[in-house]
């Protein structure tokens, strides 16, 4: 409880406007010689069109593979001559660029991400390489049991949403996406009324104001985004069983949960904390792991995407110990909900999560991903100093109410992949491909 | 790799070494020893208020008894199993409550345990873990539930997984008499026959503050961290003296060896080479610096040789790359890799690897590149500063293979220092393939393989 307090000292965030009128976010910290940058723009995979899914990720893969008048070589070379580290990701919601460099190379680091985000080749040679790497990533990934059990999970619970696809998209996705498809979402994408910016290091407000402009100067005012609905998660109640020749289940297991902006949020977060967060003292841990070894890895987490909310767990046991983990897990589930936590576990929750923020900010890295967090949330630049107290607050009742809100009559959405026995009513299906995938293996590798 | 024993240290022979002599100063790291023979290191980072505390204990799978495999890994479990004063799960509950964040990890030789903690707890964790250095009290009710979670992360890190059963076959191959050859969690049948005796008595052979290594990064003072260690594990006595640690050592290999694994959960093929190589332990003269360099310039990255030669260039692989585990006590190992794209076969790859190792083996590294190998290895400890947890582990994990922390402060020196010719030199001795496993990842009919079709 003690650095609750303290944990906010050093993180005195600084709202820098630039003369351009743009906003970045700022921890000016001078002690280690490193200035960490990131970037997200509002709009990822989620805004893929339904026919191209994956194609957002692969213009992603593709922007540090050649600006300007760099080809992705040169590119790549002027990144290891300065030591930059520079990435770009993707999930459902946001494109994140995360930049690591010296202070002596910052001017150097800002022209080339600019140059990334603001004139990527998209070279034929380039993208035909991206889409190679990527397709080989998703054939590595078609039968891992906990890769298979997330895509299966999203795509019963979202369906047709968007948050149905798969974000890399297919290998057939793949194949029909070009160069036109790629140039197409980066104009959609990377513009200067979506993005966000977060700093951490040696640098002044002015200096990351002048270079956050020169960044944002060749960007399009506006975004091309499309309004992705909001919906609730589908499937509570069923199970789901892909059948894989592997003798561990790995099982997740989830339902609607509360967006990052619900009035509940906080004591949802503590409420789930207490069923299966990340301590080695959760219910479900006590329950599944301690007391009966069923299981290695036994979790929940809240997981609020921008346009829909789940609790999402997880739990890998052996297939004929599969359905007494599951009741377990739903019992508990249920007992949370009926009777919500103890005092005591109320408080050893609040101990613990108010402590443990302090951690959140102990590198550069990690700040700067809060700074983009927050705004992204939209919570405000008084977050962190607010949060401590927010959860301090949570009262008995309020945890109660939360979980009954939260896991309600229990029922979840259960996609078991292995040979779980035991599971009563459950639709069974096979592995995509486990019978046939390996003939067109060929085919598909010549893509 | 490289990080792995680096830190922060003086760099001279380039333009930029200016800046980099400065930061090398980096945090200013201190250490002594206790009485009863614990090794102390104290690494300074008062940005935020709080501290990474970690025990090291120079004990790993590499230690085991033959037929016990898994019993270093076992034990580490079961740490968390209670003491004489705490009972089961009582550690945990505390560091939950004081807002920490604990863990354990395994790996072939050392074991280690960490708790992050605002630093006005570090002494309450201190005592936690003196305690149970020589406390550790075991009951078959809480010890055999923990075999079955063991039993269960084998299932999930390899049973699930054909590349990992693919690289648990191509270490066993490739080490014929050192134990690196067995995996650190353990063979399943062996997992299964351990008991508390074997932990116990394992335990008691090996955990002692002379054979430990504690090391706390954060907002502490060196004079701070001796006081609350003198009053914790100062107090533990020596309990047994663990000898040498002198492991069989393998002979000189002579024959290329291959393994295959054919399994219809096989959707992308791949390959991969390990060689038998020297270890910042075992090697002489800058031959380790040499091969973290060779790593960088042949696989590290986009820019390397391999990336380009087979993703650009000829565009037969979707990927490809090396890497040079260097932080072991005994031989470490090399390793290339590539994952096909197109028509290319994993045969085609393997002999675009082979010309190029032969080009670099050859001619050694061109000045442009080797600088820029250097460059990326030293920034990478400077990197590493960002993060306390990070030199912790960089510190701790070179002091419990051998290392000595001016070996960490002089890595980047040492990088600088390396000339093409010691990298050529290093390609010549270490990838030779009389040194060698190469392993193919295929994907097998499911006619082929019965397991499937048939139900439990």
């Amino acid at each position: 409880m003690t650095s609750a307090a303290s944990s906010t000292h050093t993180t005195d965030i600084q709202r820098v406007v630039t003369p351009g009128g743009a906003e970045a976010w700022l921890v000016e910290e001078r002690t280690v010689p490193v200035i960490a940058v990131e970037i997200a723009f509002r709009g990822g995979a989620a805004q893929d069109h339904a026919d191209r899914p994956g194609a957002i990720n692969l213009m992603t893969t593709l922007l540090d593979e050649g600006a300007g008048d760099m080809d992705a070589d040169a590119f790549q070379e002027t990144l290891e001559e300065k030591a930059i580290e520079l990435s770009f990701s993707s999930n459902r919601d946001n494109v994140t660029a995360s930049l690591r460099t010296l202070p002596e190379n910052l001017d150097e680091a800002f022209r080339l991400l600019g140059a990334a985000l603001g004139v990527p080749r998209f070279d034929a040679a380039a993208v035909d390489r991206m889409r190679g790497q990527i397709s080989a990533q998703i054939r590595r990934n078609a039968l891992d049991p906990d890769d298979l059990a997330g895509r299966t999970f999203f795509s019963e619970a979202f369906h047709a949403h968007p948050y149905g696809r798969p974000p890399r998209g297919t290998v057939e996705s793949l194949a029909a996406i070009d160069r036109e498809h790629v140039a197409a979402v980066h104009r959609q994408i990377v513009a200067r009324d979506n993005v966000v910016i977060g700093a951490v290091g040696a640098i002044s407000a002015d200096r990351l104001a002048s270079l956050v402009d020169g960044l944002l100067a060749g960007l399009p005012e506006r975004a091309g985004t499309v309004v992705v609905p909001t919906v609730k998660p589908a499937g509570q109640g069923r199970t789901e069983i892909v059948t894989l020749d592997v003798p561990q289940s790995s099982i997740i297991f989830g339902r609607a949960g509360p967006l990052r902006d619900a009035d509940d949020f906080i004591p949802a977060f503590v409420a789930n904390h207490i069923l299966g967060g990340g301590s080695f003292s959760s219910r479900l841990f006590t329950e599944v792991r301690e007391k009966r070894g069923l299981a290695y890895s036994v979790y929940s987490y809240l997981s609020p995407y921008d346009h829909a909310g789940l609790v999402l767990g997880g739990v890998a046991t052996r297939n004929d110990r599969a359905a007494q983990s599951i009741d377990l897990i739903q019992s508990e589930i249920r007992r949370i909900a009926d009777e919500g936590p103890s005092e005591t576990e109320l408080e050893s929750a609040k101990k613990f999560l108010i402590g443990s923020y302090a951690l959140r900010f102990d590198t550069s890295t990690k700040i700067a991903n809060q700074l983009v967090q927050l705004q992204l949330d939209h919570l405000g630049i008084d977050y962190i100093a607010r949060r401590n107290a927010m959860v301090a607050a949570v009262t008995l009742d309020d945890v109660k109410v939360a979980s009954k809100a939260l896991f309600g009559d229990g029922d979840l959405l259960v996609v078991a992949v292995g040979k779980p026995t035991g599971l009563s009513g459950a639709n069974v299906r096979a592995a995509p491909g486990s019978s046939e995938m390996h003939a067109p293996a060929e085919a598909i590798a010549a893509n | 790799m490289g990080t792995d024993t680096a830190a922060n240290g003086g760099a001279a022979l380039k333009p930029a070494a200016a800046d980099d002599a400065a930061r090398a100063a980096g945090p200013d790291v201190s250490a002594f020893t206790l009485e009863n023979g614990l090794e102390v290191v104290v690494i300074p980072d008062r940005r935020v208020p709080v501290v990474t505390h970690m025990i090291w204990y120079k004990v790993g799978s590499a230690d085991e008894s033959r037929g016990q495999s898994g019993v270093a890994h076992f034990l580490e479990h079961l740490m968390f199993k209670g003491t004489e004063k705490h009972p089961a799960g009582a550690f945990s509950h505390a560091v939950a409550e004081l807002g920490g964040q604990e863990n354990a990890f395994t790996s072939y030789d050392y074991t280690s345990y960490f708790q992050r903690v605002a630093r006005e707890h570090l002494k309450t964790v201190m005592a936690f873990e003196a305690d149970r250095m020589v406390g550790l009290r075991l009951t078959d009710d809480v010890v055999n539930p923990e075999r079955d979670v063991i039993l269960e992360e084998r299932r999930s890190r390899v049973d699930g997984d054909p590349s990992a059963q693919l690289g648990e076959a191509l270490a066993a191959t490739l080490y014929v008499n050192h134990p690196y050859g067995q995996p650190i969690i353990g063979w399943e049948h062996e997992i299964e026959a351990l008991d508390r005796h074997d932990a116990i008595a394992f335990y008691e052979r090996f955990y002692t503050p002379n054979n430990a290594i504690l090391v706390v990064a954060g907002d502490v003072s060196p004079e701070e961290v001796r006081a609350a260690a003198e009053e914790t594990y100062g107090k533990i006595a020596r309990r047994v003296d663990p000898g040498a640690r002198r492991r069989p050592i393998e002979p000189e290999p002579r024959a290329a060896r291959r393994v295959a694994l054919s399994d219809p959960r096989v959707t992308q093929p791949s390959v991969q080479r390990s060689y038998l190589s020297p270890s910042y332990e075992t090697a002489e003269g800058d031959r380790a610096y040499a091969l973290d360099l060779l790593a960088q310039i042949l696989g590290g990255g986009t820019t390397s040789r391999l990336y380009k030669a087979l993703v650009v260039e000829q565009g037969i692989a979707a990927t490809a790359g090396a890497w040079y585990q260097g932080d072991a006590l005994d031989d470490g190992r090399f390793a290339v890799y590539a994952v096909p794209r197109g028509t290319a076969t994993l045969a085609d790859l393997e002999d675009a690897i082979e010309r190029e190792i032969g080009r670099l083996a050859g001619d050694g590294p061109g000045d442009a590149e080797l600088e820029r190998a250097k460059t990326r290895l030293v920034a990478d400890t400077i990197y590493a500063q960002d993060s306390q947890a990070t030199l912790a582990r960089i510190y701790g994990a070179a002091l419990a293979t051998g290392g000595t922390i001016d070996e960490v402060r002089e890595w980047p020196a040492r990088i600088r220092a390396v000339s093409a010719e010691s990298v050529r030199d290093a390609a010549r001795a270490v990838l030779d393939r009389r040194r060698s496993v190469t392993g193919e990842l295929l994907s097998a009919p499911a006619a082929d393989a019965p397991a499937l079709a048939a139900a439990e």
